[in-house]
């Protein structure tokens, strides 16, 4: 059961298509998890298309835009239409299709590099505006220390974490802005496995050396 | 029923027709409303006339392609065209990739109750009526968000929407959707 979910700002900038790619990721996800935020989503979308049914200004189409359309999608009509393919629902995957579009595969297919601690991460590419990793954090193990330079978002895939604030188990995601400062513990049980976005660098407080970071990518 | 509503609906119905008998009268009419609105959609974010004219084919030619998985119980033909619209200027005007949700579509031969549609164009209707009511300053503020104009952290004044009962009509949607997707689990 999802507890901690989107709010209202990550919803409507995602629909409006102004969140940078790496935020996008962590929404894509958790809708793709949750149907009470794929609700709230799709309320946002209308939203949208309230804004495209009351534009005022008239704009003219340029002459024979029909025609040329037609054309076009006459050209096009053995190839896939230009739309963003949606990834499909896989019954026994064990990552969510938007993750699985960045891995390049399930689960097996995630090239993980350690960061000390027994704590693994894989960085997966998104455009430069923020940053999103793949956290793998064995039951137990806290995640260092860290403070929050601007926006971060956390969404558990797996297992579940703990901090001084709250639980967090599959599907939940975890919205921190920069005065939070928290030590997420892995709880007993499955590995936690999260997906985290960032658009500040993570600064480790705690035990892992300073002097690694720029080396570890953090 | 409203005069806007039935509008509304036959917008719903001009899609079905193009995605069932390749409909090009019935396209003709779509193009004819949303085209020159999405044209200003695009120019309102920041492309020029040339760019805007150029993109604004390519999202009417992707509405002819697509019109299959167009859900009149979950949107409104405005709604999905904006979604098109918006994804075309993420990939013209950031030159970014969008993460997408996992796609949950009706299938081919699951056609969406006609009631259930209509209740959602009326939902959209009142959506779209409590909109154009707001007091001027906070309708920009929506309108500048969905153009692109606003960072994610400036957004956070423009979300305070009348959005309760769209949000629990699409919920009921995607609920009977799942229910009919695990149905079809067991089947397998």
């Amino acid at each position: 059961m999802i507890k901690h979910h989107l709010n209202d700002e990550l919803l409507m900038a995602y629909s409006a298509g102004t969140l940078p790619e790496a935020f996008s990721l962590v929404v894509a996800t958790h809708v793709s998890l949750c149907d009470t935020c794929r609700a709230r989503l799709e309320g946002f979308d209308a939203v949208g298309g309230a804004v495209l049914e009351i534009i005022e200004d008239e704009i003219d189409l340029s002459a024979g835009s029909l025609e040329a359309t037609m054309a076009r999608i006459a050209a096009m009509e053995q190839e896939a239409a230009i739309d963003t393919p949606r990834p499909a629902a896989l019954r026994n995957a064990l990552l969510p299709g938007p993750v699985r579009e960045y891995v390049g595969g399930d689960l097996d297919a995630v090239q993980w590099r350690s960061v000390g601690g027994g704590v693994r991460q894989a960085i997966l590419p998104t455009s430069e505006r923020a940053s999103v990793r793949l956290l793998h954090i064995p039951a137990g193990i806290a995640v260092p220390d860290h403070t929050h330079g601007g926006l971060e978002l956390t969404l558990v895939l797996q297992g579940a974490f703990r901090d001084e604030h709250d639980r967090f188990g599959p599907g939940d995601v975890e919205i921190a802005t920069q005065d939070v400062h928290h030590t997420p513990v892995a709880e007993p049980g499955p590995d936690c496995i999260c997906l985290a976005a960032t658009d500040a660098p993570l600064r480790f407080s705690g035990w892992l050396p300073r002097l690694a970071q720029p080396f570890v990518n953090i | 029923m409203s005069e806007a509503v039935e509008k509304r609906a036959a917008w719903a119905a001009e899609l079905e027709l193009v995605a069932s008998s390749r409909d090009a009268a019935a396209f003709a009419k779509v193009f004819a409303h949303f085209a020159p609105r999405v044209k200003a959609f695009l120019m309102k974010s920041g492309a020029d006339a040339a760019m805007a004219e150029e993109c604004a084919q390519d999202v009417m030619a992707t509405v002819w392609h697509k019109a299959g998985s167009f859900d009149a119980s979950r949107a409104s033909a405005a709604t999905w065209i904006f979604t098109i619209a918006r994804n075309r200027r993420i990939d013209m005007l950031r030159r970014e990739r969008r993460p997408e949700p996992e796609d949950l579509s009706w299938g081919p031969e699951a056609d969406p109750d006609q009631e259930d549609a209509m209740t959602m164009q009326q939902e959209t209707e009142r959506l779209s009526a409590a909109i154009a009511s707001l007091p001027e300053k906070q309708r920009v503020l929506i309108e500048r968000a969905y153009f692109g104009d606003l960072s994610h952290s400036e957004i956070a004044e423009a979300t305070g929407l009348p959005l309760g009962t769209i949000k629990s009509r699409i919920r009921m949607a995607l609920e009977r959707l799942r229910h009919r997707m695990s149905q079809e689990g067991i089947r397998e």
